[in-house]
């Protein structure tokens, strides 16, 4: 190979100076995807036919109905009970965690209890448990600090917050464990011997590279807040299912509410899976020499290599 | 004048495995000493006991005259809690061969993070002296860039730049230029040297035997956990007296 490029005369021009013609070939063409957009097209058609002429339904009442103020209150209750219990659940599944990793004997054993009994147990049946406690427990007596009857302290919502939070916890505490021990113990090892406590070393340097391993599965554990968060029904507080489902059986439109119900709960949780895109574009940061591009900046992009191409 | 490091009949086990059988040595202030020797032989585990990352099992270890990780009283010895342990460790620099910076930080923002975290350090005053630092192990452009985004080479001077940023008065370091490529390890070397030059202590476990020769004040051979042969390191690399030395530096020179 090489005594032939010697061989070749000095004064020829190199090749690559020539910049190669652009390919102008015609495209393979997918008629796969032609059919297949038919026939999805046409099911869909009769599907939207179906419950637009389904004549028991009335639509108006969709209509009326997504913007009462019930129905806002129950949104915003279903909201709030959502974010409250997600703070409950991942405040105590951080602490349920590095409880289980320490190297205390008692504290690790403690959280594994914890995590074993409330991702053993149905959410559900958990619910039920915090709204009957008074049946066991007619008073709440914390010694001096506080005493009071058992019904006024588990209302509805501390029944709903006690019992998704809690549960939650478990399943946080699951996840952040993995975040936990998925960091390099290299790390551990640098910032000890920079001097840095055990406390400091998780709180600086651990914790914060764990986030990119627990903020997507978190952002599904609150999509799936949002959603399990109907099953306080149970214990009366009155959030989005509970307040459509109230007006639905009064006024005998109780599949029009469910559609109401469904599409605050497909608003809600669409919302937030945009807010979780930025929010794992955030705490990847660091971890690979360039950040994807946002949906806005490739949109961006694509318009202008477009109207280069088109010469504007 | 006390020696930086000394280490008396120091033995580490790992379960029933014992890697390090006693090992004698001294390491004088202001030297260089290399530590060689086959893969194995337990030259990083007695590098991570001096900061006492591997507790010792037997045996005594000081580093400038202070007992490493336990406390005497007596004829008793009591650990030390994790918060003096990390005092200790304040005042010894550690140099890894894989870097181990922080990825979710600049290289500033490394070189900062312990004089503001365990010092207590001003931020102003500490992000200035890390300036100061990164430009001398010739990064000063590179202050924003977080690891990701440097070479290998580069990110081994921003965590010898991390290190020195406590002021520490031992410096270890452990294969630091056994994970890059070979047109990288001259720019480390050359900060190890102006290191060196400084009158800072160091401790470098290394595979390179020009810089050990050239720079190293003295040098040890360990192999099986004990120390082979020891000396300056021009006398012992060219000419061993043990056989085992001879037979490991016929393979790698
Ligand atoms: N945490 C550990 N648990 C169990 N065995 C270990 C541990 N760390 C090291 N060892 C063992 O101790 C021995 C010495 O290891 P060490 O890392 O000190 O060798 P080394 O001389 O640094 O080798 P190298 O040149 O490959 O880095 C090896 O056999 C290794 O497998
Ligand atoms: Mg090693």
């Amino acid at each position: 190979m090489t005594d032939k490029i010697d061989k070749e005369p000095a004064d020829t021009p190199p090749r690559a100076s020539l910049a190669p013609e652009t390919i102008k070939a015609i495209p393979v063409r997918h008629y796969g995807r032609y059919v297949s957009a038919v026939i999805v097209l046409a099911l869909v058609a009769l599907l939207v036919n179906a419950f637009a002429t389904a004549e028991k339904i009335q639509w108006s009442a969709v209509g009326d109905k997504l913007f009462d103020s019930t129905v806002l209150a129950g949104a915003g209750r279903t909201l709030l009970i959502s974010v409250l219990a997600m703070i409950v659940g991942v405040v105590l599944g951080v602490v349920l965690a590095v409880m289980r990793l320490s190297k205390n004997p008692v504290t690790s054993w403690v959280a594994w209890f914890y995590i074993w009994f409330f991702r053993g147990t149905p959410v559900y049946v958990q619910l039920l448990l915090w709204f009957n406690l008074a049946l066991i427990f007619p008073m709440l007596n914390l010694g001096p600090i506080y005493k009071d009857e058992m019904t006024d302290v588990m209302t509805p919502f501390m029944c709903a917050l006690l019992g998704l939070g809690l549960n939650e916890a478990a399943y946080m505490a699951e996840i952040c464990r993995a975040g936990l021990l998925a960091v390099d113990e290299g790390q551990t090892e640098a910032a000890h011997a920079l001097g840095m406590s055990h406390g400091r070393t998780l709180r600086r340097i651990v914790i914060p590279q764990a986030m990119r391993v627990i903020v997507p599965p978190t952002g599904n554990e609150f999509i799936n807040m949002l959603k399990t968060s109907s099953l306080v029904y149970a214990v009366t507080y009155n959030e989005l299912l509970r307040a459509t489902s109230t007006i639905g059986s009064t006024s005998y439109a109780v599949m029009e509410m469910l559609f109401v119900a469904s599409i605050w709960y497909l608003v809600m949780t669409s919302v937030f899976s945009v807010f979780q895109y930025y929010l794992e574009r955030r705490f990847a940061r660091g971890s690979s020499r360039s950040l994807p591009p946002t949906p806005w900046q490739k949109i961006r992009v694509n318009l202008m290599a477009f109207s280069r191409e088109r010469g504007v | 004048m006390t020696a930086m490091v000394r280490a008396e009949s120091v033995h580490k086990s790992f379960g029933l495995v014992e890697v390090l059988k006693g090992i004698d040595l001294e390491v004088k202030r202001g030297e260089v000493f290399c530590l060689i020797g086959p893969s194995g032989s337990g030259k990083s585990t007695f590098l991570r006991c001096i900061n006492h990352l591997e507790k010792v099992n037997a045996g005594r270890l000081y580093v400038d005259g202070e007992l490493v990780g336990y406390r005497q009283k007596g004829d008793k010895l009591y650990e030390l809690k994790d918060s003096e342990v990390a005092l200790q460790r304040r005042d010894i620099g550690m140099v890894f061969q894989r870097f181990n910076l922080f990825p979710h930080m600049t290289a500033l923002d490394n070189v900062m993070e312990a004089p503001v975290q365990v010092k207590g350090m001003g931020r102003s005053q500490a992000r200035e002296r890390a300036r100061e630092l990164l430009e001398k192990v010739g990064l000063a452009d590179k202050a924003d860039s977080y690891p990701a985004q440097l070479s290998g080479g580069q990110q081994q001077r921003v965590a010898i730049a991390r290190a020195l940023a406590m002021d520490p008065k031992l410096m270890l370091f452990d294969e630091p230029t056994s994970a890059l490529d070979p047109e990288l390890v001259g720019d480390v070397l050359d900060v190890m040297r102006d290191l060196a030059e400084s009158g800072m202590t160091m401790v470098v476990v290394t595979h390179e035997m020009g810089f050990a020769r050239e720079v190293g004040d003295s040098l040890v051979f360990m192999d099986g956990g004990v120390v082979v042969e020891s000396g300056d390191p021009r006398e012992v690399l060219t000419n061993p007296q043990h056989e085992r030395t001879q037979a490991f530096l016929s393979k790698v020179l």
